[in-house]
């Protein structure tokens, strides 16, 4: 029997002045784990929407089980168990993990809705997935990672025999990137066809079958794993080879002290956590997801309230109590989670990388200078790489990674002395991923002092001068990079006190 | 660093919102065809001239309404508070014999007073706008009331006070100040929110006021100056009013709010914020006063225009949807 489940062929898509998609193929068949990889705003996102009934095609065919299939809604492609977990997440915040996965399909007695049926169906969900949460807890309440988790859990509940994830693994830690991946292992053995989106290149080798690389929203070609080297695959998403560069300029050493955090509590979050931030250092924070790490990026910032604790910029007693106390101060925070917090999707490329330096663009007469606006956001358009076809685009309209981008690019306009990077490359491609740890490199050099958390460790081993790890609110160690491997850190990581 | 990103442009998509401005504007159109085919009395100068005054006031009440509403916002009290503007006004020209300069100024000011009180107890209390504004609401209401006694005050006494809005500053052109003050205040409002740094931020907070504090926005401060301005039109319909009418009358005003509401919504401004323009509203405006005198003209019963303007909004507020759900 043909094994063949989906075969897209001849795909085209266009958007306003983008040609997302130039007639993209793609085949997955059953029992597989097929890559979809490519660059920021190659089309992967947009060919799996297709796929899922979310845009139209303009031209092109799809067949499903052997025959010719039009979705023109995602509820068509539900039906025929085609089922996608978003790159964005896709989550009511105010109703229960439980009444999520459920949305429009709850379990009813007569007229009432049976909220206990609807949490035990939720709970069996969540241990066939191995996932220790609780049904009834609200989207709101949960981490980043946790709600990816939910998401994973409402996708499967249709039963799907596709299975699309995009960029599943960007907001998870180790641990529970390995029990999605033996979630994974599962339905494969189950013969569900998944299609697997990620700009983790050590990923692909792990879990897929085959890859299918895309470029400029085109097909480029479809190769096996097992017998494809990595290198080659980052070659032909890039179309061209890749330049490595080494490790961090050895600088920031003895610079002078720019921020200093005395005893930071807040609940059970933060448990009287210091550290000090030199001039031209990259201090990166290592822990689990949940140890406590953005929480403290966020206190620093003055995005949440703290119990206790002083902040010290320039040796200077600082008291910051919102953001815009922050920002005076001269920090910048790259928000991990883009779309609530990081960018105004609805707004253009332009008025968000103006954003928080909206003042020094006020003209005489109090007039808005918009041509200094439109200049200084398209050399950021340049100088980071970001695909769109004006300043005056939409960021809802930019892939996930160059929406990224435009987020980090606000805070280099607004030329601030200390950077609060949370998760930076989250969502970006491997050549733009190099590109921005010359770009940390460059402003440390310049002598920023930058705060960086990742959950990816080369990440941190790779960019930071000095790795300070959290466990559970508290700083639980802190390494010089040349001691640093991965194993101490995890040690620490998991080094719980008291 | 890498290849040139912005390659494959093929002109920018239209600009949102203008879509709903062009329908805006040509159902303005076909309904002035449609009375002026209907009735030869419609398309006079006389009652032209009287459409544009009838639309002096509620539209400058919608004009600062546009602001508080792009931000996600909404403002209950204009109506009220305009009122209470019309009444101080009175108390300092009438009452305590003023200069009608300083009457005027009294309040305008009046009404950013409210404004700024909304916009405090919004921004620092954390109070949903639409409670914070329905209390302002009452207060403004009552306060008028208590002021004046219940009684209307006149300002018959008051030499050339109703010229204010109904005389003309533009010798041999009869069209009343009150059209043109709306134009000016038109304008300006198109200004501050297309130019200025607030108009940024206003957009900025409707689009997203989680990511505006966290890039360093004094989110709070904004929200008060936006409902201060708001408060400033308020104040400045109020003037309009008073000299309408040459008096203030205390009892007056509630429901206007509504009125300018549906106004901005006509015009295409989105109630869920970020989304709006002056010129949307004017048009709005206009469409609202059209309407009802078209409707007058050609002997409607009153009740019925009611009924009529009440589906024009909602097949307004219909195709903003369709076309938002389109895309
Ligand atoms: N709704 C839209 N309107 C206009 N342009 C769009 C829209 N959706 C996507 N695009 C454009 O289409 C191209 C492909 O986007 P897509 O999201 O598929 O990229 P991607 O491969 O998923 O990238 P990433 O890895 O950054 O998520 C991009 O240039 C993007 O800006
Ligand atoms: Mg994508």
């Amino acid at each position: 029997m043909d094994q063949t489940l989906v075969s897209m062929d001849n795909i085209t898509k266009d958007f306003p002045g983008v040609r997302a998609l130039d007639g993209c193929r793609f085949e997955l068949r059953k029992g597989e784990v097929h890559a979809l990889v490519g660059e920021n705003g190659a089309g992967k996102s947009t060919l799996m929407k297709v796929l899922t009934g979310v845009y139209r095609k303009d031209a092109g065919r799809i067949v499903y089980d052997g025959n010719e299939v039009d979705i023109p809604d995602t509820r068509t492609a539900q039906k025929l168990g085609i089922s996608i977990i978003h790159q964005e997440l896709n989550l009511a915040k105010d109703l229960t993990a439980a009444q999520n996965i459920f949305l429009g399909r709850e379990p009813r007695r007569g007229l009432m809705l049976d909220e206990r049926k609807l949490n035990e169906q939720a709970a069996r969900l969540f241990e066939r997935l191995g996932i220790e949460l609780d049904p009834r807890v609200k989207i709101a309440e949960l981490t980043v990672a946790n709600q990816q988790m939910v998401e994973i859990a409402k996708a499967l509940s249709f039963d799907a025999k596709v299975l699309i994830m995009d960029e599943p693994t960007a907001a998870l830690s180790e641990a529970e990137i390995g029990s999605l991946f033996r979630i994974i292992g599962q339905l494969k053995a189950e013969g569900v066809g998944i299609v697997y989106i990620s700009h983790r290149m050590d990923e692909l080798k792990k879990i897929t079958d085959r890859i299918t690389v895309m470029r400029d929203g085109a097909y480029i070609d479809t190769v096996a794993t097992a017998e494809t080297p990595i290198e080659r695959i980052i070659a032909m998403m890039v179309g061209r080879e890749l330049y490595h560069a080494s490790g961090p300029a050895q600088t920031g050493k003895n610079g002078e002290i720019v921020l200093e955090v005395r005893h930071l509590n807040r609940g059970k979050q933060l448990k009287d956590v210091g550290f000090t931030l030199r001039k031209g250092e990259i201090v990166g924070f290592a822990g689990l997801v949940g140890a406590g790490r953005t929480e403290v990026a966020r206190a620093i910032f003055g995005a949440d309230p703290i119990d206790s604790g002083d902040i010290y910029v320039h040796g200077r007693k600082v008291r910051i109590r919102n953001p815009y106390d922050a920002v005076r101060e001269g920090i910048g925070y790259l928000s991990e989670d883009r779309k609530q917090f990081g960018c105004l999707v609805d707004m253009d490329v332009k008025t968000n990388i103006a954003l928080p330096s909206m003042r020094s663009f006020v003209g005489g007469l109090g007039w808005m200078n918009d041509r200094r606006i439109g200049d200084v956001s398209a050399q950021i358009v340049e100088r980071l790489c970001v695909k769109t076809p004006g300043t005056g685009q939409l960021v809802k309209f930019l892939s996930g990674g160059n929406q990224q981008k435009v987020i980090i690019g606000k805070w280099l306009v607004r030329d601030c002395d200390i950077f609060i990077f949370d998760e930076p490359t989250r969502g970006i491609d491997v050549g733009a991923k190099g590109e921005i740890y010359e770009l940390l490199d460059e402003l440390a050099a310049q002598g920023k002092a930058i705060l960086m958390i990742s959950s990816e460790l080369p990440e941190v081993l790779r960019l930071s001068h000095r790795i300070i790890v959290m466990c559970e609110g508290a700083i639980t160690g802190e390494l010089r990079r040349e001691e640093a491997t991965q194993e101490n850190i995890m040690q620490y990581a998991t080094r719980r006190i008291g | 660093m890498k290849t040139a990103a912005a390659g494959r442009a093929r002109g920018t998509p239209l600009k949102s919102g203008a879509l709903q401005q062009i329908l805006a504007f040509a159902s303005l159109i076909v309904l002035v065809l449609f009375f002026s085919a209907a009735s030869s009395n419609f398309f006079q100068f006389d009652n032209i001239v009287g459409i544009l005054l009838s639309t002096a006031v509620t539209g400058v009440l919608a004009l600062g309404s546009t602001f508080v509403i792009v931000t996600g916002g909404i403002d209950l009290s204009v109506g009220t508070v305009m009122t209470l503007s019309s009444v101080m006004t009175g108390v300092f020209i009438v009452g305590m014999g003023l200069p009608v300069p300083i009457g005027i100024a009294g309040g305008i000011l009046t009404g950013a007073v409210c404004g700024l009180l909304s916009g405090l107890s919004i921004a620092k209390m954390n109070i949903p706008p639409f409670i914070a504004t329905l209390a302002m609401m009452m207060i403004a209401k009552g306060l008028a009331l208590v002021i004046s006694g219940t009684k209307p005050i006149y300002f018959t006494s008051v030499k050339g006070f109703s010229d204010i809005a109904l005389s003309s500053v533009i010798p041999g052109l009869n069209i009343p100040n009150a059209v043109l003050i709306f134009f000016a205040a038109a304008l300006l409002g198109g200004l501050l929110l297309t130019k200025t740094i607030v108009g940024r931020y206003n957009f900025a907070l409707g689009s997203n006021e989680e990511a505006t504090r966290l890039s360093g926005v004094n989110v709070d401060f904004w929200k008060v100056v936006i409902y201060t301005i708001t408060g400033i039109f308020t104040g400045i319909a109020g003037i309009i009013m008073a000299s309408r009418l040459n008096s203030a009358q205390p009892a007056l005003g509630a429901g206007y709010e509504l009125e300018a509401i549906a106004a901005v919504v006509i015009g295409g401004t989105s109630l869920s914020g970020g989304k709006g323009t002056i010129l949307g509203t004017v048009i709005g405006a206009l469409i609202m006063s059209v309407l009802t005198n078209g409707l007058r003209i050609m002997s409607v019963p009153q009740e019925w225009q009611t009924v009529v303007v009440g589906i024009v909004i909602m097949l307004a507020v219909y195709t903003d949807m369709m076309r938002r759900r389109k895309k």
